[in-house]
Order: C-alpha cells, then sequence, then structure tokens
C-alpha cells in the first residue's frame, strides 16, 4: 500500500497529541545509541571487507588549469602500488545538496588550489599515500582572481525592493548604517569522507559518509555513466555532515572508478587537509545592514545587502538576506544579494547556510539602534514584529519569537534597562550581556518510508533517510510507535541504504518533518488496515501497548496480525501550504561574555537559547540539536575562519589544529528552553526544522555581550583578540 | 611517510652514533616527528627510536633540578618540585597541548618541536625552511602565526612551544651529548633565529642528542605563565610571557621574563630586568619596558596586532606580579 | 614483538609506518577508535596505553612493543557497557558518535588523572589536590573535539560517572 499526500492545506488535527501511547516528544535515549558509545557502529571506511584496496587522492598545488600529463610509471614501481588513475569522470568537486546531476567534470580541469585530479591504489594505505605524495603530474596554468573583495560582482538574485530605503534612513528619528563582514567557515565533521566501493561486474554498491543517498545515488550514477539501478549505497551511521556531505564527494567517485576499473573493493578516505581544501567552505560574507526606525522605535526602513562569492560556473548562493525577508518589519525595503566570482573551493552548505552569518549582523544592528533609541533591546524587537509578511502579506504559521524572547530573558536573568557598556568588572576582565533574536527558515521535501507490522508485533521502518547525529532513529521509531501503539523500542528503524524507499535525506533541517511525516502517512494507512480488519472506524480505534482497543473490545495486535505482516508506504510531498504561509522556526539567544581588558579575549560564560520549532518530537535528541547550534554560535562569533592566501589561493589553515572549532573550555554549559508549538502548515506531523536555528543568530548576541562588557562595537567576524583589541582602542 | 629503517637505541652511545647520519632523526614521543612525517615535512630515512632510553628521570640537582630529556611533559608539570619551586613551568607545559599529547610529549622533543608556519607544513608551497632557497610563502602570505622579532627575509617562522619559554625565563641549561663529548647550552641560546640559514632550528648538531635540562635553584618570587590564545585550550600562542617578579620594599628586585610566540626562540632580553630591578614598579615604568622588548620588532601586515598585543600582555603580567593596579 | 590490546596479544606490523591507530583500525579490527585528523588535532583516537591517554595517530606501532592498550571496545560492549559509556548514553553526551570513543577513553583516563592530583591549566592552587569542577572537565576534556557539538552533555555525564565511582 502506497499513501500520498502533497500538502496543500494546514494540518492541524494534531494526530499525534490524540493517539495513545504516550511517546511521542518523551525524551528516550538513542536506539543506535549503545553502538554509538561502545564503538560498534560502524562507519563508512570501516566495513570489513576482504581483499580491499587503498586509495589516496592526489591534488593539484595550482589555482587554476589543466592537467597536462602524469606520470604514472613514476610510481606504479613503487611497492604495492597497483594503480593510479585519473579518468574524465573524476570529479573536482562534490555535488550541491539536492543537485541530483554530477558535480562539474572532469576533475582535470583544476579550478581551484587542492582540487583532485587523480587517485593512486595501492595494497595499503602507507604505500598509497606515500605514492600519491610521489606522483609527477605537469600542469598547463591559468591565473584566476582569488580576492573576493576585488572581482565585480553580479546579482545572485533579485533584490526585494519596496519604497524607498534611502529617504526612510534620511528621515529616521534613528538609524544605523554599519558594515559587517564574516569569514569563511568550514563544516569539519569530525568523520572525514570516506568510501568503500565494490563492484561485481554489473552492479556498484558504495559504503559512504553522505547525507542525503537518494540524490547521491543519481549524482554518483550520472558521474560514472552507470544506470541508477546499478548504484546502490549504504550510510547507516554518519559521523557528522553539517552539509559537508549533501552531495556526491570526490572520494566517492574515485573510489567507485577504481573499483570497477580493478575488479577488487577499494578504500578512499580523504585526509583532514584534504577535506578543508575540497570541501564546501561556506563564502565569506560582507553585509552592509540599515535600520531607520521613528522616535518610538518603529522601523520605518530595513536594509541588508550582501556580498558572498563561490566559483565560477557554482550555482549556489549563500543566502544571507533569506530570513531578514521576514523577521522584522520596515515598509521601506531593500534586500541584495550579490556574487563574487572567485577560484576558491566550491562555496557550498554548511550548517544554515544564509542564516548562520545573516542573522547576527542584523541582530548586532539591531542592538546599535536599541542603544541609540534608548530601549531595551528586547523592547525593540517586540515592537517590530511584523503581523504579516513584510513585503508578500502572506500570515505566519506560528511564530514563537516574541514568547522566546520573554522567557528566554526570564531564565537567563536578563536585566531590563537601556544598555550601558562597561558595568561589570571582574579583575582583568570586563563581563556584559547580549541579546539576539534566532531565525530559521522552514523547508520539507518530497519524501518516502515504508513501515511493516510484523507478525510478532513489532514494527519497522524502513528509508533510505539518514541519521547524522541528529536523532532520526529515535524520532522515526517514536511516530511510529505512536502511531502503531508500540514502545519505541519496539520498532526496528532501518535508514541508509538505497535499498529502502527514499526518504528525504538530512539536510537543510528537514528531515524529521519530512521523512517523519512519510513514516507518519504509512501509520495512518496501517492503522486503517487494522480498523478495516476489526470493522471499526480508525477514528474509534485507540492503539496502546501492542494492542488495539475500540468500544466494546480489545485484540492484541499480534493476534489481529494473525501470522501476517502488513506494510504500507508512506509518501510525503511538500504543497501550497508551505507557499500560503511564512513557515520559519524561530528563538532567541542570551549570551553573557568575559571580555579580557589587556588581551581582548573574549570567553562565554552563559548562554541561553530559546527556541519554537513546531511539535518536539523527542526533548533529548531536539535539545542536543539546539546545544550543538549554540556551540557553533561560540565558533562563529570568536574562533572560526578560513585563512586564504592571498598570493595563489591557497587554504593556508587547513587543519584541525588552526582551524579552530571550540573546544570543551570554550563551551560554557549552555541552556536550551524549548517552547512548544504545533505548526500544522509545516507539516502534518506538526513539525518544523531544529537542526540548524540553534546557529542562526546567537553569535550576534555574543557580538552584543562583548560590546556590552567592553564598549567595543567589533565588525569583523570571528572576534579574536587582535579584533577585539583593535576595536577597544578605538573606544 | 618515506619508508624507513625503524632502529630501537638500546644505549646513548648507540643512538649518537646512528643519529650522526645527517638522514637519521631521533624519535622521541613522536607527537611532532611523525606529524611532520606524514605530511612528508621529515623525510628521515632512518629513525633512531629513543623512547626507551634511561633519560626520563626527574632528579635533584645540588639545589636546582634535572629534568630528563624522556621526561613527559606530564610527568615535569605534575612532579611535587616543578608545581611547588618552578610553577612558572608547570604552568607553561600545561598551557600547551592537551593532556594525550602531554602525556607523550617529551622535555627533547618539545625544545626540538618545529615552527607550526602553514607553508613549512605544506610541501607543496615554498618555505626556506624546509626547503633552502625556494622562498618564503609566509612573508607575504597568511603570517598570523608568525614573528616579530629576530625575523629575516629568508624566514618569519616563530618557535611554538610553551615550556621553553619558561625554562628561558628561568635560565635553565640545555645538557647535551654528542659523538665528541657532553656540552652544555643554556636554554637561552639553544634555538637559532632564522638569518640566512632558518632551515637549522637550533643548535644541536648531528648525532647530539639532548639528554637532560637542568634548572638552576628555585628563586623567590611570583612565578607567572600568561599565554594569548584564540580558543581557551588547545591552541598556540598568539604571544605568551612568562616572569619570575620579586618585590622588596616597594620596589622589584627580580624581573625574570621571557615571551613566546614573538620569534623562532624564547625572547629574552637582559636589558628588561636592567631597567625593571630596582625601580618602583608603575604603568609608565612597564610600559618603557615594553619599548625596550618591542625596539626592533616588524610585523609582517597579518601579524601587526602582536606588537600592541604584546605591550598589553606584558603590562598585564607585570601589573598581576607587582599589584599596581591598572 | 607484540602488543597486548584489551588483554588480547596481537602481532606489531611489518612496516614500521604503520601507526597504532591504523593497526587498530586496521588488522586488529578494532573501529571503535576513530580517525579524525590523523594529526594529533582531535582526539578522536584516543586510547589508553598502560593507562595512559594518548594520540593513537601519533604513535607509530612498533613502538609500542609489550604496551598494554585499552580501546573503547576494552571499556564495555553493546551488553555489558562500562560506567562512563552507560553516562553517555543517559545524558545524550553524543550526536554522531564518531567523536564519542575518543570522549569516552579520555573521559576515564582524566577521572583518574585527577584521582592521581595531577593539575591542569584550570587548577588554581597547582599544590592542592585538583577537583572534579565543571572547569577542571572542561580544561581537561579540550584534547577531545566534538564538532556536533555535545559538550555540555559530555560535562554532564562525566560527572555522573564521577559520582558513580567515588
Ligand atoms: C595539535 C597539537 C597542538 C600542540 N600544542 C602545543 C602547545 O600549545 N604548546 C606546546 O608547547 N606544544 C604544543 N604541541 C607540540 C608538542 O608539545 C610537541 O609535539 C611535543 O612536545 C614534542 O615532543 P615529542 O617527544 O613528542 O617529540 P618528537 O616528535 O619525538 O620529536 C620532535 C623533534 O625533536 C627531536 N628530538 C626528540 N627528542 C630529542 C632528544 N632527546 N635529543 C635531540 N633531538 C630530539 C626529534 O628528532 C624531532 O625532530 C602541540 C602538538 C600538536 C600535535
Ligand atoms: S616563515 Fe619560515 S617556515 Fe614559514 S614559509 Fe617562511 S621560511 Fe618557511
Ligand atoms: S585522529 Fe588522532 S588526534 Fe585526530
Ligand atoms: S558526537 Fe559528532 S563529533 Fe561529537
Amino acid at each position: 500500500m502506497s499513501v500520498h499526500l502533497k500538502q496543500d492545506s494546514v494540518d492541524d488535527r494534531n494526530v499525534l497529541d490524540k493517539t495513545g501511547q504516550g511517546v511521542i516528544g518523551e525524551p528516550i535515549e538513542r536506539p543506535e545509541g549503545l553502538l554509538k558509545v561502545t564503538g560498534t557502529a560502524p562507519y563508512a571506511a570501516e566495513f570489513k571487507i576482504p581483499d580491499c584496496l587503498e586509495g589516496v587522492l592526489v591534488t593539484a598545488p595550482i589555482l587554476r588549469g589543466k592537467v597536462k600529463s602524469i606520470d604514472r610509471d613514476a610510481v606504479l614501481s613503487m611497492p604495492g602500488v597497483v594503480a593510479v588513475l585519473s579518468d574524465e569522470r573524476m570529479t573536482g568537486r562534490a555535488a550541491q545538496g539536492m543537485a541530483n546531476a554530477a558535480p562539474f567534470q572532469p576533475a582535470q580541469d583544476v579550478e581551484y588550489w587542492g582540487q583532485p585530479v587523480a587517485l593512486v591504489v595501492a595494497e595499503s594505505f602507507e604505500e598509497a599515500r606515500d605514492a600519491a605524495k610521489h606522483l609527477p603530474i605537469e600542469y598547463e596554468t591559468e591565473e584566476g582572481p582569488i580576492d573576493p573583495a576585488a572581482v565585480e560582482t553580479s546579482p545572485a538574485q533579485d533584490p526585494t525592493r519596496q519604497g524607498d530605503l534611502a529617504q526612510a534612513m534620511n528621515e529616521a528619528a534613528h538609524s544605523v548604517d554599519v558594515t559587517i563582514t564574516t569569514e569563511g567557515h568550514a563544516s569539519a565533521a569530525m568523520e572525514p569522507h570516506a568510501a568503500i566501493a565494490q563492484w561485481d561486474g554489473s552492479s556498484l554498491s558504495v559504503h559512504a559518509s553522505l547525507q542525503m543517498l537518494k540524490f547521491n545515488r543519481t549524482e554518483l550514477a550520472d558521474s560514472l555513466g552507470l544506470d541508477e539501478s546499478k548504484v546502490r549505497l549504504l550510510s547507516p551511521y554518519v559521523g557528522g555532515g553539517f552539509g559537508s556531505k549533501l552531495g556526491i564527494s570526490q572520494e566517492a567517485v574515485a573510489a567507485s572508478i577504481a573499483a570497477m576499473e580493478l575488479g577488487r573493493p577499494v578504500r578512499v578516505v580523504m585526509s583532514r587537509q584534504q577535506v578543508f581544501q575540497t570541501i564546501m567552505r561556506r563564502t565569506e560574507t560582507q553585509q552592509r545592514i540599515r535600520l531607520a526606525a521613528d522616535a518610538d522605535g518603529k522601523l520605518t526602513g530595513f536594509g541588508h545587502e550582501a556580498r558572498i562569492s563561490n566559483l565560477p560556473n557554482e550555482d549556489f548562493p549563500e543566502p544571507v538576506i533569506q530570513s531578514s525577508q521576514f523577521l522584522y518589519a520596515g515598509e521601506n525595503r531593500l534586500l541584495t544579494l550579490d556574487m563574487a566570482r572567485i577560484h576558491r573551493m566550491t562555496a557550498g552548505s554548511v550548517r544554515a547556510p544564509g542564516e548562520a552569518v545573516g542573522v547576527q549582523t542584523v541582530e548586532q544592528a539591531m542592538d546599535m539602534l536599541a542603544e541609540k533609541i534608548g530601549i531595551d533591546p528586547i523592547e525593540l524587537r517586540l515592537k517590530n514584529l511584523p503581523d504579516q509578511h513584510p513585503v508578500k502579506g502572506m500570515p505566519y504559521s506560528s511564530r514563537k519569537l516574541a514568547e522566546c524572547l520573554q522567557q528566554g530573558a526570564e531564565a537567563f536573568g536578563w536585566e531590563k534597562r537601556p544598555r550601558k557598556p562597561r558595568h561589570t568588572r571582574e579583575g582583568e576582565w570586563w563581563i556584559g550581556t547580549g541579546v539576539a533574536s534566532a531565525a530559521r527558515i522552514h523547508a520539507v521535501v518530497e519524501a518516502k518510508a515504508r513501515v511493516s507490522l510484523q507478525p510478532d508485533g513489532t514494527g519497522m521502518v524502513e528509508s533510505d533517510m539518514t541519521d547524522i547525529g541528529t536523532g532520526t532513529y529515535s524520532i522515526l521509531s517514536q511516530i511510529a510507535g505512536e502511531m502503531l501503539g508500540l514502545e519505541p523500542k519496539d520498532v526496528l528503524v532501518r535508514l541508509g541504504d538505497t535499498d529502502f524507499p527514499p526518504g528525504s535525506g538530512s539536510g537543510g533541517s528537514m528531515g524529521a518533518s519530512s521523512t517523519g511525516s512519510a513514516v507518519f502517512l504509512a501509520c495512518e494507512d496501517l492503522r486503517e488496515q487494522l480498523a478495516r480488519k476489526l470493522n471499526v472506524e480508525p477514528a474509534s480505534m485507540v492503539l496502546k501497548d501492542g494492542f488495539a482497543r475500540w468500544d466494546g473490545g480489545q485484540k492484541a495486535l499480534t493476534e489481529l496480525l494473525d501470522g501476517d505482516e502488513i506494510t504500507a508506504t508512506g509518501h510525503f510531498e511538500p504543497g501550497d501550504s508551505t507557499e500560503d504561509n511564512l513557515v520559519s522556526s524561530f528563538g532567541a539567544f542570551f549570551a553573557e561574555v568575559a571580555v579580557n581588558h589587556w588581551t581582548g579575549e573574549s570567553r562565554v560564560r552563559r548562554m541561553t537559547g530559546a527556541f519554537g520549532f513546531g511539535r518536539v518530537l523527542n526533548r533529548r535528541t531536539a535539545r542536543s540539536q539546539c546545544l550543538g547550534g549554540m556551540t557553533w554560535c561560540i565558533g562563529n562569533a570568536l574562533t572560526e575562519s578560513l585563512l586564504f592566501d592571498p598570493v595563489d589561493g591557497h587554504l593556508a589553515n587547513c587543519d584541525l589544529a588552526e582551524y579552530h572549532v571550540p573546544v570543551h573550555r570554550d563551551v560554557p554549559d549552555l541552556q536550551v528552553l524549548m517552547l512548544e508549538e504545533r505548526d500544522g502548515a509545516a507539516s502534518p506531523i506538526q513539525a518544523k526544522g531544529v537542526g540548524e536555528l540553534g546557529l542562526c543568530g546567537g553569535a550576534g548576541a555574543i557580538a552584543n555581550a562583548i560590546y556590552d562588557a567592553c564598549g567595543a562595537r567589533v565588525f569583523e567576524y570571528p572576534m579574536t583578540p587582535d579584533r577585539v583589541l583593535a576595536a577597544l582602542e578605538r573606544v | 611517510m618515506r619508508p624507513f629503517d625503524y632502529q630501537r637505541a638500546e644505549r646513548l652511545e648507540h643512538a649518537s652514533q646512528l643519529a650522526a647520519d645527517s638522514e637519521t632523526l631521533p624519535l622521541a614521543g613522536g607527537t611532532n616527528l611523525i606529524d611532520l612525517m606524514k605530511l612528508q615535512v621529515e623525510t628521515p630515512q632512518t629513525l633512531v627510536d629513543i623512547g626507551r632510553l634511561s633519560m626520563g628521570e626527574i632528579a635533584e640537582e645540588g639545589e636546582g633540578l634535572r629534568i630528563g630529556a624522556l621526561a613527559t611533559n606530564t610527568a615535569t608539570a605534575a612532579h611535587p618540585r616543578v608545581r611547588a619551586d618552578y610553577p612558572v613551568l608547570a604552568r607553561a607545559i600545561l598551557a600547551g597541548a592537551t593532556q594525550q599529547l602531554r602525556n607523550k610529549a617529551t622535555t627533547g622533543g618539545n625544545l626540538c618541536q618545529r615552527t607550526r608556519c602553514y607553508y613549512f607544513t605544506n610541501i607543496d608551497q615554498p618555505c626556506n625552511k624546509r626547503e633552502p632557497g625556494s622562498g618564503c610563502g609566509a612573508i607575504d602570505g597568511v603570517a598570523r602565526l608568525h614573528g616579530i622579532l629576530g625575523t629575516s627575509p629568508q624566514c618569519i617562522a616563530t618557535y611554538p612551544g610553551d615550556m621553553a619559554v619558561a625554562m628561558a625565563a628561568l635560565d635553565a641549561t640545555v645538557e647535551i651529548t654528542g659523538e665528541s663529548g657532553e656540552r652544555s647550552v643554556p636554554v637561552r641560546d639553544f634555538h637559532r633565529l632564522p638569518g640566512d640559514t632558518p632551515e637549522k632550528d637550533n643548535v644541536l648538531e648531528p648525532g647530539e642528542i639532548i639528554t637532560a635540562v637542568t634548572l638552576p635553584a628555585p628563586v623567590s618570587g611570583k612565578h607567572i605563565y600568561r599565554k594569548v590564545r584564540e580558543r581557551s585550550s588547545y591552541a598556540f600562542a598568539l604571544c605568551s610571557v612568562a616572569a619570575i617578579v620579586d618585590m622588596a620594599e616597594g620596589r622589584i628586585t627580580r624581573a625574570d621574563l621571557a615571551f613566546g610566540g614573538l620569534a623562532h626562540k624564547p625572547w629574552h632580553d637582559p636589558r628588561i630586568a636592567e631597567l625593571l630591578v630596582d625601580s618602583e614598579p608603575s604603568l609608565a615604568l612597564f610600559d618603557k619596558a615594553a619599548d625596550l622588548l618591542l625596539e626592533g620588532a616588524q610585523g609582517y601586515g597579518e601579524n601587526d596586532f602582536k606588537i600592541p598585543l604584546t605591550r598589553r600582555t606584558l603590562t598585564a603580567v607585570l601589573c598581576d606580579a607587582t599589584g599596581v593596579e591598572a | 614483538m607484540a602488543i597486548t590490546i584489551n588483554g588480547q596479544e596481537h602481532a606489531l606490523p611489518d612496516d614500521p609506518r604503520v601507526t597504532l591507530l591504523d593497526l587498530l583500525r586496521g588488522d586488529a579490527g578494532l573501529t571503535g577508535t576513530k580517525k579524525g585528523c590523523d594529526h594529533g588535532q582531535c582526539g578522536a583516537c584516543t586510547v589508553l596505553v598502560n593507562g595512559m591517554r594518548i594520540n593513537s595517530c601519533l604513535a607509530l606501532a612498533v613502538t609500542h612493543d609489550g604496551d598494554e592498550v585499552t580501546t573503547i571496545e576494552g571499556l564495555g560492549s553493546p551488553t555489558e557497557p562500562g560506567v562512563m559509556q552507560s553516562a553517555f548514553l543517559a545524558h545524550d553526551g553524543f550526536q554522531c558518535g564518531y567523536c564519542t570513543p575518543g570522549q569516552i577513553c579520555s573521559a576515564t583516563a582524566m577521572l583518574e588523572e585527577i584521582k592521581a592530583g595531577w593539575p591542569s591549566d584550570a587548577t588554581e592552587d597547582l599544590e592542592g589536590a585538583p577537583e572534579i569542577t565543571g572547569e577542571e572537565i572542561r580544561e581537561r576534556m579540550s584534547g577531545n573535539l566534538c564538532r556536533c557539538g555535545a559538550y555540555t552533555n559530555i560535562v554532564a555525564a562525566i560527572r555522573e560517572a564521577a559520582g558513580e565511582d567515588a
């Protein structure tokens, strides 16, 4: 049985609140947790496959050009070396999220420093790695622009223009006009990109570390010129993605080609340096924010003009201004996004593309405006929450922003007062607090999942959906458990295999609502099948603890199934409900930061996040997603930046020693509030995205706290000691 | 890694004999050498594993303390005498790397650890230190980590360690054994400035092995190690100050200072102690000390910030040490 | 030449280039120990060697002959998880799970180090006995990166495990 829903209307039946099991939302432990804490969950490179060869990618140490010749013989004679491949089907880049087609080929046309151009395969990893370092390659080199600030830009999307912002600025009682920059970020998932490919002469099977398998399968098949039905991908465990594994990447394509050529399984794992140099970066940005307000603090103008970059012929524009479209009021609006074309590795999705760098700048500007007006920054935000989309006029499906600001403030102990910096000093440290709003657009995509009730009364969910740490295994077992009257532990969730129905994949915080809805639909169908067996109305039947109960009787599911398995496939598609409504998750951040008077070192001492993202499917895993996002806020605000060489354009800090992701000591105990709501426009399970929300704006709260602490407004992220000091010296 | 021949040294003489070959390197904890061998920055034909020689002892020597070359950073920092009498050293070690790394890292290896310059560790980039004559990628490139003192047009790299900075402040001595016998060199003179030969990091000759570092008798005073870094842990110093400062009757009686993150050696300038000792502490005095320290300082664009940062960090340390209020 | 891994003797590799990490993940078949960077920069490869935590990616296997290695698999199994493993599970001290074995090995050794009185950068009184505070745990665990950002929960898990131990 297959049930299909294209969601054109709001579903406020809130079915999951009416079923009887009571497991939805509960903070159950992750079903796969024991495997993870005991080191027995296998990640891509860890499948034990006999006779497996080891491949190491060779990367080009040039900015731009073409491979002229490769002296294969020079390394083929080295011990253990089996092959040198530089096939035209190899890809120099990873595919963008949901590209659904091969990424740029051939790999031998080099467009950025560090692009993979060849693969050396040997019997052992050490042999392959050594040979890869010694492969002589001749290039025809070309010049190319590398400085995003030095090239002309072109619009990356149609600007939003309404009214006259310049005039609003002129007539404003209070205004802010500020330019803020952010630097490139890396996803830096802890598991490096890895693949093991096996070819049996007609079909290909690849263990890989990927987020969106149905797309990845098409991308891989298209790269290789194979029929999709001949390709199987397996990613049951993924050691973090954050966007970096949305599209098929170079190692998976290269391993597949090698396995097909050599007739033996081949494993290719990127080195950490290669991951930094060849996998998606988040673009650096330059953002001008203009805010105009009347004497009461009502916004009359709102401008957000952003510059981003990408490689020539890469479409992806970091949607920096995405939530500026709808977060705050202001009838005169100008929102623009302009693209510079430069030769750095592909710019693509890194956790919360757009909002992850676009909200914090607006939130800094709002802080400055509140100061000018002389009101509490929370009050300024509350005054400027529009009743409807400020340009398109559609309603907000649900918006807990005001409640998040208020309840978050209370939990944090926010002192409502006009802000005046340098109010508290402890020894060498200035202490300050800051607030920011959070916003992240909600999206859903097509997804399928198969759910069955087994003769023994247990449930099974199958989808090629992935769990990249987000909690998919947990929440799908809860949705199915809730619908079918089973404890989650009695629902086996099988993921990460393209032999299962295609789910949404994990990306853009879409996974839970999209694939979760597919599971929900399948379960609704199973409920109907059971009701039919009982000859009762589905609505009058309660499924609980393995029993079906109805007016006048009850029956164990095992008895009802009578040795049979019943199955349904749910097929969810987004429809008008997310078009007719503005659907977004919202929240608020509060941070307390200490800034060292002497050195400009800034440390986050406390941080609270309050979030509304529809139905909370599992309070434990949802909270963890928020914690993760807030941890990223700290890196975003204080430590993370990709440093590119100004001469040849290569990425200088291409490792985890010099690209500074936050360590334990950078992160205090973080406090998370989750404000339950139901959003029937978001999905039939009333859930919205949560995986990225925790990162959207929080760096602004930290920046505002730095100002409140020491009186220095820093306009460059990350706010490293040198930048804070420079700003302090301007005070 | 290039293939290499692995030899385990049974005796010290054996080690220095083997290491006399220019293609041989001694291996201690391996936390720096293995890292660089994977990158093929280091490509020794032979590795002589000195890890099992008995050079790990930390023992009293006169009134001072002798720290064996193979004593782990952990053992040194946790040693009761170090904690009681040389806290600046314990603090410096604990401010470096991580517990996992310090459990492996040794005294000798830490002194000899190589620069963290991004161009040095990337064999597809020019670097005079790694490949003399190939140029210096950092000088017009990303020089955030780089030196402001004692640099040369050939190389602007820094010595990245923390432990040695404290040892320089303490005026410790490096004990060295080679085929031609033993010698000792003050830590302050152990590392080399790049000049025209940046490939030579320190004064060790082929075959010479560090056997120990000796600390002189402890001196009274306040011990401070202040490390400024981008993360609150697990990051190399943007700049650091090791200080032993004592006061009597309102005047400074001792000011042994050394600086990290600024040069290819722990920076020690005797003029600073001369200025400070016998003076009454004040912000103006500290400013003069910073003037002296930074007299010849030169930034390379990206690291210009180190000049004001060092001035401020020095002032912070001296305020902390003397009780002067900012 | 041999090495003992979780109580079992294992031959050392012929190629001296093989790191302890690659030996564990390869020949020894113990893939619980993770490779996150291969350069001592992330802590995913943390194992205990003679009780001390080290980064197995920067250790040549041949240098460890005669040593006793404990990996995550040696600390418990899905049917009999160890105290620290259970605490991580109970506090959701992980998300993707990739840094997790390293965190757990590290935390296990860390509690012993505090007991042994070793100071850390966060220890105020160098000569006193260090205590199990949040700041101490965070400093001492800073060699284990978690990109998923599970730090808050990891600290909670360690505190619980420490309490059970005490
Ligand atoms: C990610 C990371 C972060 C780090 N952060 C810091 C930090 O913040 N502060 C800090 O100070 N350090 C830091 N370190 C460096 C670490 O402290 C050094 O790697 C370590 O001290 C080196 O000691 P080892 O015994 O492992 O040396 P090895 O790697 O064994 O050797 C290093 C060098 O010294 C030579 N050598 C070793 N012993 C002797 C001897 N007895 N005689 C002569 N030559 C010898 C070797 O031939 C080699 O050239 C960090 C390292 C890493 C990987
Ligand atoms: S600064 Fe020194 S180590 Fe760095 S690239 Fe220049 S020569 Fe090499
Ligand atoms: S893999 Fe060893 S520290 Fe990262
Ligand atoms: S759980 Fe994913 S990196 Fe820590």
